[in-house]
């Protein structure tokens, strides 16, 4: 690995300064676990790493009146076991702990999953589901950024430089109001999303109130497809709306092709997965428990 | 560049160490510190073989700075067996062959060990998936997750 500096501040402000004062590229330190991948590969060449974890806050969970606010560096771990999240948003809890092994999830952090800005990021379609909103620190103080709005392309963000994501603020959820994420894998476990579908859904009766639908692994970055919900809005989840939805993330798909999914494939199952995270947001809207992708 | 002073606990000893930023924990338990139980195999946090427990999470040695070890409590498998009294896994995986090469074996203890604090009752299934990250080339795995069930069922008889 190349040389470079490592500074662990206390507070956001000595954390902004050390951003803003180095002269060479930063990157901010969560969990690390992709960080410290790209550090050995020399895909990232800081000068500076600032480790955010010491920062109050970065680490841990607060229920606010109107929101749930998540630490940016909180490791999946912690998001996993709260119980208040599993209840309220059990997609965003299903699509964080999809990130890596058990080792990966004492680690991993939404804020990481979002800012390496993989396409494939499993943690983020959930979350722009859920409206969350990134409370973001910098020279010139804070601001609050849709999430959807902080990835640019592979690899970019819209951060600037000095500033970094301090906490995430998830609306809570009103009345028949939940959420689901699946992703399509070759395999049982471990590995990178082919597509990913994350959908939050509020109903009145049986009909559709408000939709959201966040979309992974098939553009350059996650998409929130509004076509997709809209087609949802106002219907019973008929054939005839989850045929149009699922036709929107089709048309939104702008994929790559490789080894684990061709543009073909990856652009069908994205209809397919639309069609089955709004069963199961439907179902858990009714009371009906879903372990989602997972047997445990 | 000046080296970065850190102080921490390694299997309930106080430690202390000098690094360079861009070290990792691996790094440093194997060549400062010469604790080389834990294995490096894939350094991506894919194999699991430098499997440690910092302040009581299971995580990747390779995939954590050494600086960040500063004031916390680290685990490893030096620290597993008491003296000469190996840890009922260690035994286990002895009794059963649960290993061949031996490579992999450290951080499966140490991932199994997490695992059957966390949860005494596991399902074979819960087993597989808390292991997923854990690779082993030799033994195929059911003489792995047959140990950690028959532990679990023996330190839950114990316990009573």
């Amino acid at each position: 690995m190349p040389r470079v500096s490592y500074t662990a501040p206390s507070t956001v402000d000595e954390a902004v300064k050390a951003l803003a004062g180095a002269t060479g590229q930063t990157r901010v330190l969560s969990g690390g676990t992709d960080l410290l991948v790209q550090l050995k590969s020399g895909r990232a060449r800081p000068e500076l790493i600032v480790d955010a974890k010491g920062i109050p806050g970065l680490i841990g969970i607060r229920e606010e009146a109107d929101a749930f606010v998540i630490g940016a560096a909180t490791p999946g771990v912690m998001i996993s076991a709260d119980e208040r999240l599993v209840k309220a948003f059990p997609g965003v809890v299903e699509g964080v702990d999809l990130i890596g092994s058990t080792q990966i999830q004492g680690r991993a952090s939404i804020a990481g999953n979002l800012c390496n800005a993989s396409p494939a990021a499993d943690s983020v379609p959930p979350v722009i589901a859920a409206r969350a909103t990134a409370v973001i620190a910098g020279p010139s103080g804070r601001r609050q950024v849709p999430v959807e709005q902080i990835v640019t392309g592979p690899g970019q963000t819209s951060l600037a430089k000095g500033e970094f994501v301090v906490e995430f603020r998830v609306p809570k959820p009103k009345s028949r109001q939940s959420d689901a994420y699946l992703r399509f894998i070759p395999r049982t476990e471990m590995d990178i999303a082919v597509v990913g579908v994350g959908i939050s859904l509020t109903m009145k009766g049986d009909t559709v109130t408000d939709a959201r639908v966040g979309l992974g692994a098939v553009a350059p970055t996650v998409l929130l497809v509004d076509k997709a919900a809209k087609a949802l809005i106002g219907s019973k989840l008929d054939d005839a709306a989850l045929d149009a939805a699922a036709a929107a993330c089709s048309a939104a798909c702008k994929p790559i092709d490789d080894k684990r999914g061709t543009i073909k494939y990856r652009t069908k199952i994205a209809g397919v997965l639309l069609k089955r995270t709004a069963m199961i947001a439907r179902d858990r809207i009714n009371g009906i428990e879903h372990r989602g992708h997972r047997p445990v | 560049m000046a080296k970065i002073h850190v102080n921490t606990t390694i299997n309930g000893a106080p430690t202390e160490f000098l690094c360079d930023a861009n070290q990792t924990l691996l790094d440093v338990l194997r060549d400062n510190l010469g604790l080389t139980g834990s294995k490096e195999g894939c350094g991506s946090g894919d194999c699991g073989a430098c499997s440690v427990m910092v302040n009581g999470r299971l995580v990747c040695s390779c995939l954590v700075l050494a600086p960040e070890a500063q004031g916390a409590k680290v685990e490893t498998i030096e620290g597993m067996a008491q003296g000469d009294k190996l840890h009922p896994l260690q035994k286990k995986f002895v009794e059963m062959a649960a290993l061949q090469c031996g490579i992999c074996t450290p951080g499966f203890l140490i991932a199994s060990k997490a695992l059957l604090q966390k949860t005494p009752n596991p399902t074979e299934t819960e087993v597989r998936y808390w292991l997923a990250g854990n690779l082993c080339r030799c033994t195929g795995y059911d003489k792995i997750v047959t140990a950690v069930l028959e532990v679990a069922a023996e330190m839950r008889e114990s316990a009573r």
